[in-house]
């Protein structure tokens, strides 16, 4: 950065650096092993035994078998494929036509859901969260009915950083015999993501939020939970996910995950410290500040806040010009400002959800870092609350 | 004569300014920031997102999504970071009301007038020293001159055909000591090398004489839609009162307008005045369309202490007219009496009359009354 003498990533829940250790991995098959799994010839079987490799490495983390790791694009396509696909077959098999998902999804599911019921005409409902953004099992369990097709409940909220009760609302999906997704893409590289445990039969991740590289993700399908493919084609994955393997980007995240996973008791420690510091300061300095998101059933690197009276983006922007890259917890750079839905399902009231700012913590942060932010986050929501009133 | 201004002194580190640039998409703009990177500035790229009317949200000229997407391109050739401010809200209720109430009135508004005062030079202003800027600094062709008394002077840009001095003359001392125009001392030929140079998109914006906020240019469906009161049919009549015909509300016609006015004369009518109280339109020749007297009122003294005796000055009636000789006989409320020496056509109130010497702008006002 040519304008800023110091400048500091502080929004590690939009996307991660690639890990060293990670693009070495990689870098062998781009174009010395480039073969394409699918063929029969060795150039082709050296690239099918790093993809078989890298998924048996995947499953030996989420404790499951290899012929539930189904490769993907990303987290989005990750949860496209667990809501429309589970959705499609449970109707064609059971007639099912109702959906159960939470009002603080990933996009990724929420529209998806929302495609579903416009286009397709499935029922979806929305269950309650509590101040926290937090989903209660006893909710689950009265919505819940034989006519659901699917629950997908977030591990951790994006915005937020809430963990929600995952083992708790499986257990009770599982006794009913209705499959259970969740969209762990914030959690994958902090909290443990073992399916057995976690009583899961459904579960996306993407690489790039664990220092792997964008553009692959994974989703777990536990086996024989009815699902069927939404991108057809030549077969790949089971016959889940049609399209030539990327070698190269799957090895990285199987690289990635374990390298977080073996990582994350030790650095989950670390980035508390740095993350409950930062909180209890902007919250005793910063008048008309509050946290959002639980106070301690929060992802381990994620800060988030709202200041009354303030224009978020601009918030943002005048960081950024300070040397801090930060985010309001849903992107947006249109300038056009809309509260976000997940603060507003909160009950937190809009002139108070339009100033939201999210900090989230990584591997590089330090916490030199954070009191250098500290030290002009006061003066700069001052600068916003002014603009404001004029 | 106005005292002639010194050398404009700009901070002699760079590298410890910061300068907010707003960026529109266009040549001129890219080259303004461009050239103070060249000078080590700090430099930040800003885009206001303007209002459009309902269902025309992407339209605004200032700030189409291809406007901004070619914004952040050039911020991105520069390597300065890029902001986009959200100014909907303030300049509906500066610009756009101030569009809406001229109208109404039997005004020809110049909002442009209003969008740089309140919108650009104050609430940009505003933006950019609350992001820890020292200076905002623009495409406009013209520059500023700090003369021997300390006082900040617009200068007239060298190239003339492009000078935009006539739109700026509503600013204010300290709003001219913060605001740098880095394409005053070139011509657009100049600006459009120099773009070559720094491996910058030439294209140019459209120049137009629409608004940005009228997607399509349409003032009349504008006025029609936001302020149907102002739309009512009346007489058209002649300077001896006599009915020629009938028009379809004073918002639809300019001062010197000609066609559409659905007459038939021996002489080619001209719209000489818009009586708001009787809501007539006056036509008469073009012999009965020049004037020779304008009261203007709103004055603004860019470069100058408020004149007490009266002065000779070239003026501009319109931001494309030609300057015409005048003497100017300032008031004691404020306002001044401008006495043309040969009569001016196309005098429309609503628009500003801004006096140059030369090439400095003393300032200008709105003009409300003319004979």
């Amino acid at each position: 950065m040519r304008n800023n003498e110091r400048y500091i990533y502080l929004d590690y829940a939009a996307t991660t650096p690639v890990d060293p250790r990670v693009r070495e991995a990689m870098i062998p098959f781009f174009s010395e092993h480039f073969g394409n799994p699918s063929s029969v010839h060795r150039y082709g079987q050296k690239a099918e035994a790093a993809l078989e490799d890298s998924r048996e490495r995947v499953a030996a983390v989420l404790g499951c078998s290899r012929g539930e790791v189904i490769f993907t694009s990303c987290g989005s396509e990750s949860d496209n494929l667990a809501l429309r696909g589970v959705a499609f077959a449970r109707r064609h098999r059971d007639h099912t036509n109702h959906i159960l998902i939470t009002p603080v999804e990933h996009h990724a599911v929420s529209r998806t859901a929302a495609s579903l019921a416009t286009l397709h005409g499935f029922e979806v409902e929305t269950l309650e969260v509590d101040e926290y953004g937090k989903v209660a099992a006893s909710d689950v369990a009265e919505r819940i009915r034989p006519e659901t097709a699917l629950v997908s409940v977030i591990y951790a909220n994006n915005e937020i950083g809430t963990v929600n009760p995952l083992a708790e609302i499986g257990k009770l999906c599982r006794e009913r015999g209705i499959p259970f997704h969740t969209d762990a893409v914030q959690a994958a590289g902090y909290l443990p993501v073992d399916v057995e445990r976690l009583h899961v039969d459904l579960m996306s991740i993407g690489a790039h939020k664990f220092y792997g590289p964008k553009g692959v993700g994974a989703l777990y399908v536990r086996r024989n939970t009815p699902i069927t493919a939404v991108h057809t084609g030549g077969g790949q994955e089971f016959g889940l996910r049609a399209g030539t393997h990327n070698i190269p980007y799957i090895v990285g995240m199987a690289e990635a995950l374990e390298l977080a996973q073996q990582a994350r008791n030790e650095e989950n420690e670390r980035l508390e410290t740095l993350r409950d510091r930062l909180i209890q300061a902007v919250l005793n300095s910063i008048p008309d500040s509050r946290l959002t998101g639980h106070p301690t059933e929060r992802l381990p690197n994620h800060a988030s806040f709202v200041f009354r009276g303030i224009d978020g983006n601009t918030l943002l922007m005048m960081l950024d010009a300070a040397g801090f890259a930060c985010s309001s917890g849903s992107a947006c750079k249109t300038g056009n400002p809309e509260p976000s839905e997940v603060l507003l399902a909160m009950g937190i009231p809009p002139e108070w959800a339009l100033g939201s700012l999210r900090v989230t913590l990584g591997r590089s942060t330090t916490l030199s870092d954070i009191e250098n932010l500290l030290g002009v986050l006061p003066r700069i929501v001052e600068e916003c609350r002014q603009l404001a009133l004029n | 004569m106005v005292e002639p201004a010194a050398v404009y002194t700009q901070s002699t580190r760079p590298e410890r300014t910061c300068v907010v640039v707003a960026l529109s998409g266009g040549v001129d703009s890219a080259v303004a920031a461009a050239l103070l990177v060249q000078q080590g500035y700090r430099v930040i790229g800003m885009m206001m997102r303007l209002w459009s009317e309902t269902g025309q949200e992407d339209n605004n000229r200032c700030c189409t999504p291809e406007a901004m997407a070619k914004a952040r391109r050039v911020a991105g050739i520069l390597g300065i970071p890029f902001y986009t401010i959200d100014a909907q809200e303030f300049f509906h209720k500066t610009v756009v009301s101030y569009f809406i109430e001229g109208y109404s009135a039997g005004l020809t508004p110049n909002p442009c007038l209003v969008c740089n005062r309140e919108v650009r030079w104050d609430f940009l202003l505003n933006h950019a020293l609350s992001f820890g800027a020292d200076y905002l600094a623009t495409g406009h062709y013209a520059r500023v001159v700090r003369s021997h008394n300390e006082r900040f002077q617009l200068h007239r840009a060298v190239d003339k055909r492009k000078d935009q001095s006539y739109v700026l003359h509503v600013l204010s001392q300290e709003q001219l000591a913060r605001a740098l125009f880095p394409l005053g001392e070139f011509t657009k030929v100049q600006v459009r090398e120099m773009a070559r140079q720094f491996g910058l998109p030439v294209a140019d914006r459209p120049e137009s004489q629409d608004l940005c906020f009228l997607g399509n240019g349409d003032y009349r469906g504008f006025i029609a839609r936001n302020a149907p009161e102002a739309i009512r049919p009346g007489a058209i009549v002649n300077t001896q009162s006599e009915v020629l015909g009938t028009h379809q509300g004073l918002a639809f016609y300019t001062i010197g307008q000609r066609k559409g006015l659905g007459l038939s004369s021996l002489e080619p009518l001209y719209v000489v005045e818009k009586d708001v109280e009787r809501n007539t339109i006056v036509v008469g020749t073009i012999a009965e369309l020049g004037s020779r007297e304008l009261t203007v009122e709103q004055m603004n003294w860019v470069s100058i202490d408020p004149p007490r005796e009266p002065l000779r000055s070239e003026v501009k009636i319109r931001y494309r007219a030609e300057e015409a000789p005048a003497t100017i006989h300032p008031q004691k409320d404020g306002s001044v009496v401008m006495c043309f020496d040969e009569p001016v056509r196309g005098v429309t109130r609503g628009q500003a009359a801004v006096c140059f010497q030369g090439d400095i702008c003393l300032g200008g006002g709105i003009i409300t009354a003319s004979k």
